[in-house]
């Protein structure tokens, strides 16, 4: 009888064990969701943002056609690939392709320091407190997603939380991770132009 | 470092309630122990006992209405006593800024993005205020918006979002209630012993007196005194309380701020060119003192290490901060791992 009560107070425990593992799981995924969620937000910011400040420098820069045509080339390639992009297939891909936006956005604007009166105007003044606004956030909420998602992969493959993670439907998600050299070296862009 | 952040949240949900206990305690003891000590002293007399313990369950009550009351109107409270207004549509090239960096911070920190308001004062300083996470307040003085650049800036601001997103704002909002509540009661119950005190040697003369037991008098006289020890002391008490809560919080906020930006360096940066605007912030009053990022009332308590520094300063040294905050900076490009030193 003893053992009886025993062996039903074990498996009432172990019962309720997992359903909060499992909830717990299924808010980590939530969470992960939501900043992926995040990022895209950010990106199509972003992605809006390259042909208004294209359009800004445009007639200035005549002679740079090269670069605004190579930032352009890059915008249009991320967008393509973000529209398929999900947590769990395809985050290599526009990273990639987003670091290569990074870099030819970066080079534009190596370009527009030469040149002093373009600088001057306020469209261009606004355009750049914007950029820099926008790459901040794409890389803050990057820096959201890793940290969740990397919670979210370590929960899901420990004992014994891996015995519940098949019924909450978790799957390892891919972390954003920064291919290029480049872009490692410089995280951050600072644009404004306020005096140190 | 997600997980210790939740581990701190958590950490100050427990504070929070142990808090709200000590104070109910003390509210009951304030109330509970009058009625004891006028039961007592009344025991034996022909005329009025006082056998049902009115005071207790009156300022209980009382203590609990008013403080949900101040805790509720807490925020606005002190947004408006510095005079701040809402920012809600930049018109300037900094104000665009701060919006952005706040909305940045919001991003990072994984939460909502806060009220942003702009207290008209020369001086740099900021604070946060609310009752939780989702009603957040952000305030920074316009010194602050001219005086630092834009990476220092969003440092300031992460530390800001740090106390919201660890629930300090909540403590340090229930804190203030609390502590506005028992100064109300102590003050209270101060006039009302001297007050009656005046009306029982006219009124009654030492009917009381007569009237006790032997053994019972010295007693009386002992609750008496520690109960009015108490009441008087609570608001000195309550306040070296909510500078001690403070002072943890900022090494933390400090920290979670550095985590949220990853560059601990700007914020050292940031608390070196506050602290040398040695100017006190005019517009942000003593009671709200603890909520700022650096210590409005330009105290000089907050330099030094010692016990009195300790025991009555809102915020820990600069030079502490600033030093922590370099070494987390060097340890990071060392290793590439963010971690608080200690």
């Amino acid at each position: 009888m003893f053992m009886t009560w025993v062996f039903v107070i074990l498996i009432a425990a172990a019962l309720l064990w997992a359903l909060s593992a499992y909830n717990k799981l299924i808010s980590l995924k939530g969470q992960t969701l939501n900043a992926w969620k995040q990022i895209d937000v950010q990106l199509k910011r972003r992605h809006d943002l390259i042909p208004n400040l294209v359009e800004a420098v445009k007639g200035a820069m005549e002679f740079e056609r090269d670069t605004l045509e190579a930032v352009i080339q890059a915008r249009n390639q991320a967008v393509k690939i973000q529209a398929d992009a999900l947590p769990t297939g395809g985050v290599k891909a526009l990273a990639g392709a987003e670091a290569a936006l990074s870099s030819a956005l970066s080079r534009l604007n190596v370009v527009v320091e030469r040149y002093p009166d373009l600088k001057a105007t306020k469209n261009v003044t606004q355009l750049q407190e914007e950029l820099t606004t926008t790459e901040n956030r794409v890389s803050f909420a990057r820096q959201l997603y890793n940290d969740t998602a990397t919670t979210y992969n370590i929960r899901q493959q420990q004992v014994p939380w891996n015995l519940v993670a098949g019924f909450a439907k978790a799957e390892l998600v891919e972390l954003w991770e920064i291919t290029d050299d480049t872009e490692r070296e410089v995280p951050k862009v600072d644009l404004s132009m306020k005096s140190k | 470092m997600q997980a210790n952040l939740f581990e701190q949240q958590a950490a100050n949900r427990k504070r929070t309630a142990v808090l709200v206990l000590v104070f109910l305690l003390f509210f009951a003891w304030v109330g509970f122990g009058g009625d004891l000590v006028l039961g007592l002293w009344t025991a034996e007399s022909a005329g009025y006992r006082h056998a049902f313990p009115w005071f207790g369950i009156v300022t209980v009550s009382a203590a609990v209405g008013l403080t949900i009351y101040s805790w509720k109107r807490g925020a606005k409270e002190v947004l408006w006593s510095t005079g701040a207004w809402e920012l809600i549509e930049p018109a300037s090239e900094n104000e665009r800024m701060l919006v952005n960096v706040v909305e940045e911070m919001a991003i990072a920190s994984g939460q909502r993005v806060p009220t942003i308001w702009i207290v008209p004062d020369p001086d740099p300083n900021a604070f946060a205020t609310g009752t939780d996470p989702e009603r957040a307040h952000v305030a920074v003085t316009e010194g602050l918006l001219a005086l630092l650049p834009r990476n220092e800036l969003q440092a300031v601001i992460a530390h800001e979002m740090a106390h919201v997103r660890n629930y300090d704002v909540k403590l340090m909002t229930l804190l203030a209630a609390l502590a506005g509540v028992l100064a109300l009661i102590a003050d209270g119950t101060w006039r009302m012993i001297r007050y009656g005190r005046v009306r029982g040697s006219v009124g009654r003369g030492g009917a009381a007196s007569r009237g006790g037991k032997k053994g019972a008098g010295p007693l009386i006289v002992i609750l008496l005194i520690v109960w009015v020890v108490c009441v008087v002391l609570a608001p000195l008490v309550s306040r070296i309380l909510a500078f001690a809560v403070s002072r943890k919080r900022e090494f933390l906020a400090d920290a979670t701020a550095a985590q949220f930006t990853r560059d601990p360096m700007s914020l050292a940066n940031a608390l070196r060119r506050i602290e040398d605007a040695a100017e006190p912030t005019k517009a942000i009053k003593r009671g709200s003192a603890h909520l700022c990022i650096a210590d409005p009332l330009g105290r000089r308590l907050n330099h030094r290490q010692g016990f009195v520094a300790d025991l009555m300063a809102s915020h820990p040294p600069m030079g502490v901060r600033v030093a922590r905050l370099k070494a987390m900076a060097f340890k990071y490009e060392q290793t590439g791992v963010l971690a608080d030193v200690d």
